[in-house]
């Protein structure tokens, strides 16, 4: 690039954290596109794969850094998907929003007897309950919406575990030290 | 982190979770049975009549006459004079908060138990 062509750019200051954040939100956001075009029995049901992201994110870095990713991927998907503002992202926005209040306060217990499964877990629940308030108080306000209420949460349970135990395989192919150096 | 063991706390969240699951099948799941009926017709309630006797109701509705019975602790729309016949298609209603509408004769009819459970709230 030349001098003149140079100033024409908008120099946006970026740091190593920052395409960090970006890189590991761009794997989030793909799986999060990957998901959406896998039809589902019940809507509101889906593996939430994208959240393997968050959890790796979380164990290797720190959680501002999985909030980041997290939340850039709700809003990024929902404008690739044509979705952003819609009734879709506000339930993908308060189930984010409620899992990632879930693993702020589980990523204080001790790495020695809970691994990412557990926070897989109460992060799934979390997510779950987040989108049953945005349906309860704003979509369905019926409460034979808690007949679905038993159905969202096993099935939050089921890919909950899977999903812990997928992160902790990734976990263990990525020991830490490959990426503590980085930043 | 990289042993591939489960760990002790994460069997007993996962087990919790499942005894937490399992108890909002059990307590959400609750297939409650019906005490009574109730009919409407327009904006005004129609009848009340307990479930435990049989019987034959024919309302006059302003599209013609529906025919409700009630049967062993059950109610359906036995006939109505609408196209659609998606009430008389509802069958056998038995659980308490069930309902059935037929919107063109503007009759409907909803399963109460001892008390009314909600069935939507206003702010």
């Amino acid at each position: 690039m030349t001098n003149l062509q140079k100033n024409k750019c908008i120099d946006i200051q970026t740091t190593a954290d920052d395409h960090r954040i970006a890189k590991l939100a761009a794997f989030a956001i793909g799986l999060h596109l990957l998901e959406a075009v896998l039809p589902s029995p019940l809507p509101g049901v889906k593996p939430g794969l994208a959240n393997i992201v968050t959890l790796f994110v979380l164990y290797r870095f720190d959680f501002a850094t999985a909030a980041w990713v997290s939340l850039l991927r709700v809003f990024a998907s929902s404008l690739l998907l044509g979705n952003f503002l819609s009734p879709t992202f506000a339930l993908s926005l308060s189930g984010a929003l409620l899992s990632l209040a879930a693993l702020f306060l589980t990523q204080y217990l001790p790495l020695k007897y809970f691994s990412a499964v557990t926070l897989s877990v109460l992060a799934a629940f979390a997510h779950m309950v987040g989108q049953l308030i945005i349906v309860r108080f704003w979509l369905i306000p019926h409460t034979g919406v808690a007949y679905l209420i038993p159905v969202f949460m096993a099935a939050a349970l089921v890919f909950g575990v899977v999903n812990g135990l997928l992160t902790n395989y990734l976990l263990s192919l990525n020991p830490p030290q490959q990426h503590q150096d980085k930043g | 982190m990289k042993s591939t063991k489960p760990l002790w706390g994460d069997i007993l969240v996962v087990l919790l979770a499942l005894i937490f699951v399992g108890y909002l099948f059990k307590s959400l799941w609750h297939q409650e049975h019906a005490a009574k009926l109730q009919i409407r017709l327009g904006d005004k309630i129609y009848a009340t009549y307990s479930l435990d006797q049989n019987r034959m109701v024919d309302i006059q509705g302003p599209i013609g006459l529906t025919r409700i019975v009630i049967a062993n602790g059950q109610v359906r729309f036995a006939s109505s004079p609408c196209t659609n016949q998606y009430c008389v298609h509802q069958g056998w209603l038995s659980r308490k908060g069930q309902a059935a509408i037929c919107l063109p004769n503007q009759v409907s009819l909803e399963l109460l138990g001892g008390e009314k459970s909600f069935d939507s709230l206003n702010y």
